[in-house]
């Protein structure tokens, strides 16, 4: 049923579907509406959960960690500087191989303090062994949730997953989604029950150290896990659009790609003003694509690489820095497209909340024709 | 009643002999019985306990991070609860990761009123890093971080009151143990499980490598710590001390002696007026708890 709705009330709902028996959160802005509601949903008996009011980010992670390893489907959300403070635990749960599913509202990381939107904490947590899913709009926000816990739990990959979505630019915006029924959700997301869990009835030990004889086998693991979510991602993806019409089963999803000579890469709710721009630009006869990244981890390199080959240029659009380096998702679709020989052109855009207009797209596009990247789009050259 | 037969640590774990620490974690289990899941810091305990693809621990165990262990026991036992299980959530952890980094996560824990039993072997350092001090580190104990030398006599502070911290947390059990005294160990340790709520047990387990002294002499320094007033045994109900351990007192040169760590107190000279002072501690101690017993004259 379509529904007009605060995008972090629609999260909340379709949280409150795949029935976690565990959230614990710690309040962090922008990503309090999402654990408000929650806590109501849980006050109103809607969500039979235990609500843990933890006294950090860091403990909210710990202890779903520890409810997930005794055997519940648990929830967090946080953005941020809350982020950062999981960063430890955020490693450990991946490597301990808990599939727990946290949203994240994305905002920038301080100094100097910002509590407006970018992807720098998420993307600064993409070597912790997380899925990472990244929202274009409320109702994938809302969607990717029921994927996130799906694929997480799956027996062959069990892992962690982050879904990220644009901290106020969505979190706070009102749009229609449709939300699925709870029979529905039952029928898509069943019950957790993992093989291994702490146990009376059969104790297990989790968490051990390991000597370098093995340490290395159990990165591979888990990097391997992380590489064959993208079949899961995609199965997963496919039921969904079975079942509810909404597609996912794609890792990356072209937008006016046929004949497109310069090509937009890029994450999150920015894909929504460059599809607007690229419907302005197309009506002046200029051929240009999107290429809209909806997972980041795995990287669909081979996928990027496929949906890339025939663009002559390519702008990648990072709301986020590896400072010292380059945008991420740049860095990444480099190395997808290396031998290509096909030119990719980086730009840093809207960090901290700067406003992202279509002008800034068009301004984009004009520079990779030119041949220039490696630029802060919209840079204030008078306060520097 | 514990089943003091039963054994849940199995042998071949890899402590140095004499560990008090490993004598701890087997004394807990039988207190605690194989119907318990132990969470662990990183420490020592979790280091010799837990070399993978082996373990010591005949009960389900989770090791995941030095500082967070009572918050993954909050999320075990709120899972638990919803699940309707009945397995007793038991946190074993060092002095450093009680005392000192997992300060914040334990009083988080024990305000949140989760129904754990937090239990602190209590080594006096961090021995698992190389013996630096840490809260619990007793005044003038030489350690790798605190180290006496021709300006210090080692560590300059004494240990933190942890047991009253988390009393004041409104925990409705709080008591201290010493390997020494298993059966009172045991006994503390079954009363904490028991009791709904946070509860909190503090084990002083000496260290052979860590203190420096011979294996053998384990529990004849965990006694002599207490006849010397320098480790009060008691429980605290509610707030309130119920119970002490009552000794007739010796003077607390005779712990001090049997350790390295405390060695440049009787050499290369003798500092009286150090040893002195460590001996007002002791004789608050003995006053504030009522430990001391009084011989008759003939």
């Amino acid at each position: 049923m379509l529904e007009i709705t605060e995008g972090s009330h629609a999260v909340a709902e379709a949280v409150r579907l795949c029935r976690p028996q565990v959230v614990s959160a710690y309040p962090i802005t922008p990503q309090t509406h999402i654990v408000e509601a929650l806590a109501d949903m849980v006050a109103d008996g809607k969500l039979d959960a235990d609500y843990m009011t933890v006294e950090s980010e860091f403990s909210a992670l710990s202890a779903c960690l520890g409810a997930s390893a005794a055997g519940s489907r648990v929830y967090s959300a946080t953005t941020s500087q809350g982020l950062a403070l999981m960063f430890e635990v955020c490693f450990n749960v991946a490597g301990m191989r808990l599939p727990i599913v946290m949203t994240i509202a994305n905002r920038a990381l301080g100094a100097p303090l910002s509590i407006w939107n970018d992807q720098q904490d998420s993307i600064a947590l993409r070597d912790s062994g997380w899925l990472q899913f990244y929202a274009e709009d409320n109702q994938e926000a809302t969607d990717l949730h029921y994927i996130a816990y799906r694929v997480a739990e799956n027996p062959k990959i069990l892992l962690p997953a982050m879904v990220c979505f644009d901290g106020f630019i969505l979190s706070h915006t009102y749009e229609p989604v449709d939300m699925i029924s709870q029979e529905d959700a039952d029928k898509y997301l069943p019950k957790f029950a993992p093989k291994e869990r702490l146990d009376a009835a059969d104790p297990i030990s989790f968490g051990m150290y390991a000597t370098p004889d093995y340490y290395l086998e159990f990165r591979y693991n888990t990097d391997k896990a992380l590489k064959d979510a993208k079949s899961v991602i995609q199965a997963a993806g496919a039921e969904f659009k079975q079942m509810f019409g909404r597609d996912y089963s794609a890792m990356v999803e072209g937008y006016r790609m046929d004949d497109a000579e310069t090509v937009i890469v890029a994450m999150g709710s920015i894909c929504g003003t460059i599809k607007d721009t690229i419907d302005d630009l197309r009506a002046e006869g200029m051929r240009v694509g999107l290429l809209k990244i909806r997972v980041f981890r795995p990287f669909p390199s081979d996928e990027v690489a496929q949906a890339l080959k025939c663009a002559k240029r390519v702008a990648v659009l990072d709301k986020n820095i590896s400072l010292g380096a380059k945008g991420a998702v740049a860095l990444e679709v480099k190395d997808a497209i290396y031998s290509s020989g096909i030119p990719v052109y980086d730009y840093i855009i809207g960090l901290g909340g700067r406003d992202v207009q279509k002008k800034d797209i068009r301004e984009v596009v004009t520079l990779a024709g030119k041949g220039q990247g490696n630029i802060f789009v919209g840079l204030r050259k008078e306060v520097l | 009643m514990a089943d003091k037969t039963c054994e849940l640590f199995d042998c071949g774990h890899r402590a140095c002999g004499g560990c008090g620490a490993a004598l701890a974690a087997r004394l807990m289990l039988k207190a605690a019985g194989p119907n318990t899941i132990v969470v662990s810091s990183t420490g020592c305990m979790e280091v010799f306990s837990t070399p993978y693809p082996e373990t010591a621990w005949k009960v389900p165990w989770i090791h995941s991070l030095f500082e967070n262990a009572s918050a993954v026991a909050s999320g075990i036992e709120a899972s638990l609860k919803k699940q309707g299980r009945t397995e007793k959530v038991v946190v074993m952890a060092g002095d450093g990761a009680t005392f000192d980094i997992g300060m914040l996560c334990i009083s988080g824990a024990f305000e949140r009123g989760h129904d754990i039993t937090y239990i602190c072997y209590d080594n006096e350092a961090y021995m698992n890093t190389g013996i630096q001090r840490s809260g619990a580190t007793p005044y003038d104990a030489s350690t790798t971080t605190s180290p006496a030398g021709s300006h210090s006599f080692g560590n300059k502070r004494p240990k933190k009151d942890m047991p009253e911290i988390l009393a004041a947390h409104g925990s409705p059990y709080v008591a201290t143990a010493s390997i020494a005294y298993p059966n009172d160990l045991i006994q503390k340790i079954e009363k904490a499980i028991n009791t709904t709520g946070p509860t909190y047990v503090q084990i002083h387990v000496p260290c052979c490598t860590g203190w420096g002294f011979e294996g053998e002499q384990t529990l004849a320094i965990a006694k002599l710590a207490i006849e010397t007033g320098l480790w009060v045994n008691y429980e605290m109900v509610d707030g309130k001390v119920t119970k002490v351990k009552k000794v007739v007192r010796k003077p607390v040169e005779e712990y001090l002696k049997t350790q390295k760590r405390f060695r440049h107190l009787f050499k290369p000279k003798r500092q009286d007026a150090e040893i002195a002072a460590i001996q007002v501690m002791a004789d608050k101690n003995a006053a504030k708890y009522g430990t001391e017993i009084k011989l008759k004259k003939d």
